[in-house]
């Protein structure tokens, strides 16, 4: 069995790149605003999205985009589709937020809106939500972006039937700082060939993360 | 391959090795106190590990000075576990794999060193402490974190990676913790009661818990088990609330139990307290085909330890597994649940081969892992 990367999408410096070719800029501005005119851009047109903190929209903004440009929903069982994202910041942005709202004695005031955000699968849990995807889950955080474990951990699940595809990444989201790199793994099937597809390895989703 | 637990280790309020904690559980001790906690003043029930304890530990290990709550408990932890299994995490087929939803959280509360609240600072310096040869992976998945990482580590094992890994799980008790679950009305002021009609919600715990989990026969011992088959499913449905027909848990324990024939002797189940999880389980456990099979729930002794959780409760239940010991749900009077499930209602003695132990947690998450005897 031969599992390839179907499609993959990268958000930074305020642009979206999706299979190579830059999808979308604009001018430099902050984060915040940079994930609003994202979400318009993508047409995505989902309520729910304006409630999700930021870790979640830049997730969700990625996958949009990747399930746009792919057939991987059609394509597979949901049951057996996984999600396994990593990133350096776990859900530290929005931790800053509950942290601050209990600081103070007299201004204490959490919020439960606010404090489900502060584990970093939520963004797991927004995408499978979304798309309907009820495979295996896995956030993994490292100091960088890690493709080794990522590639070896999704193969270990595709060889064991424990997955006939993924959506891997990295989704960091920190202060000012922003990154999101999403692709798509499936099995090569006659059906589904491509010359655009790319052989799942450590080599190839390091170039891709870092072209 | 064949893939097994080996030594173990428990920090926790009912002691610092698995042992103690097993003798606590098994007297019907609870971890759980009334106590006052945070900037409010006001009184919660918590699971803490007394500071005294802490810090007459402290002296052994050295540069402790530098080390936060968490990061000194883990080495505690996995000392414990190296030592007894001459394991060492220096050998380069040998990984640390650390489970946590929070790592040091109190460093953003504090001025001393917001870096340390990155959960790799905090993974690294544990490494470091070992002289781990390989990076420590680390897994932050909610309250299913545990489980999850003993998961990785068979199937990391299987795939030829590594022969060794070191599963580590902890989170402590924190303002940020506390203050959240309460802004969501989860928190329990009286200890909890999993599955009982009475149930009110959840208490937190701080601990840490380790397991080896290896390819190597020579580390079987009379604790061990061996993990037969584990799985993953999300629910797809909402990111905080437990789905009324309990589809991921069901996925889960259906891809874990497909192909297998062992007679499951009992399901230690995640069982948190809160109304709708405790439901959530009752519903998918009877869907499974499993409303005869004993079900348990520790929380009562230690509350909810997050990152911890299911590494500490599958150490417990493989102890109860090797001594043929149905352990009491603790808290549990009167059933009230919307599935057809049966509760360990006092300890027991029964003849076993296997067990099933769950796990759910936010973002829609749950996974299952079958454990039979060696």
């Amino acid at each position: 069995m031969e599992f390839v990367i179907t499609t993959y999408c990268k958000i930074k410096n305020n642009a979206i790149w999706c299979n190579g070719q830059k999808l979308f800029s604009v001018k430099e501005m902050p984060a915040s605003d940079f994930l609003k005119e994202a979400y318009k851009f993508s047409e995505m047109n989902y309520p729910k999205f304006h409630k999700m903190d930021n870790l979640s929209k830049l997730g969700l903004i990625a996958a949009e985009i990747c399930f746009k440009n792919s057939d991987l929903l059609k394509n597979n069982d949901p049951e057996n589709t996984a999600i396994i994202l990593s990133n350096h910041s776990s859900s530290l942005d929005t931790d800053r937020i509950h942290q601050n709202s209990i600081a103070n004695k007299d201004r204490y005031l959490p919020s439960p809106a606010i404090f489900v955000y502060t584990l970093p699968n939520i963004v797991i849990g927004e995408i499978a939500i979304k798309y309907k995807i009820t495979g295996e889950n896995a956030f993994l955080v490292s100091d960088k972006f890690d493709a080794e474990t990522l590639v070896n951990y999704t193969q270990q699940l595709l060889k064991t039937n424990m997955a006939g595809a993924a959506l891997c990444g990295w989704i960091n989201y920190d202060g000012s700082d922003y990154e999101a790199f999403i692709y798509l793994v499936e099995i090569q099937k006659d059906s589904i060939k491509s010359v655009n597809f790319k052989a799942l390895n450590q080599t190839i989703v390091n170039q891709l993360y870092q072209n | 391959m064949e893939v097994f637990t080996s030594y173990h280790n428990i920090v926790s309020p009912l002691g610092f090795t698995s042992e103690e904690n097993y003798d606590a559980v098994l007297n019907n001790n609870s971890g759980l106190k009334i106590q006052s906690f945070g900037k409010l003043n006001e009184s919660f029930c918590l699971g803490s590990i007394s500071a005294e304890k802490i810090n007459s530990w402290k002296k052994n290990y050295i540069g402790f000075e530098k080390l936060s709550k968490l990061e000194l408990l883990s080495i505690i932890s996995i000392q414990d576990v190296l030592n007894k299994s001459k394991v060492s995490l220096s050998d380069k087929r040998t990984l640390l794999i650390y489970s946590t939803t929070k790592g040091n959280i109190d460093a953003l509360g504090s001025n001393a060193n917001p870096a340390k609240a990155y959960l790799s600072n905090m993974a690294n310096t544990v490494g470091d402490y070992f002289n781990a040869a390989n990076t420590p992976l680390v897994l932050s998945n909610a309250c299913i974190s545990g489980l999850l990482a003993i998961i990785m580590a068979k199937r990391s094992i299987e795939s030829g990676q590594y022969d060794t890994i070191v599963v580590c799980g902890g989170d402590i008790i924190s303002e940020f913790t506390v203050s959240g679950f309460k802004s969501f009305n989860a928190l329990s002021a009286e200890p909890c009661k999993p599955f009982d009609k009475n149930r009110l919600g959840i208490n937190l715990g701080e601990a840490v818990a380790t397991l080896i989990v290896t390819n190597n026969k020579n580390l079987i011992n009379k604790d061990s088990a061996q993990i037969i088959s584990g799985a993953g499913a999300n629910d797809a449905n909402h990111i905080s609330g437990p789905s009324r027909t309990g589809d991921g848990l069901f996925h889960a324990i259906k891809k874990t139990i497909q192909n297998q024939n062992e007679e499951i002797g009992f399901i230690n189940a995640h069982g948190t307290a809160t109304p709708f999880n405790d439901d959530m389980e009752s519903v998918a456990f009877e869907r499974s085909g499993f409303s005869n099979v004993p079900v348990n729930s520790l929380k009562g002794y230690y509350g909810h330890t997050l990152g911890a959780a299911g590494i500490l409760e599958t150490i417990i239940s493989v102890m109860a597994l090797n001594r043929d010991q149905l352990i009491y749900s603790g808290g549990f009077k009167e059933k009230g649940l919307a599935g057809n499930i049966t509760v360990i209602e006092k300890n027991k003695n029964k003849k076993m081969n296997a067990f099933l132990k769950t796990a759910s947690g936010f973002g829609g998450c749950n996974a299952a892992a079958l454990f039979k005897k060696c």
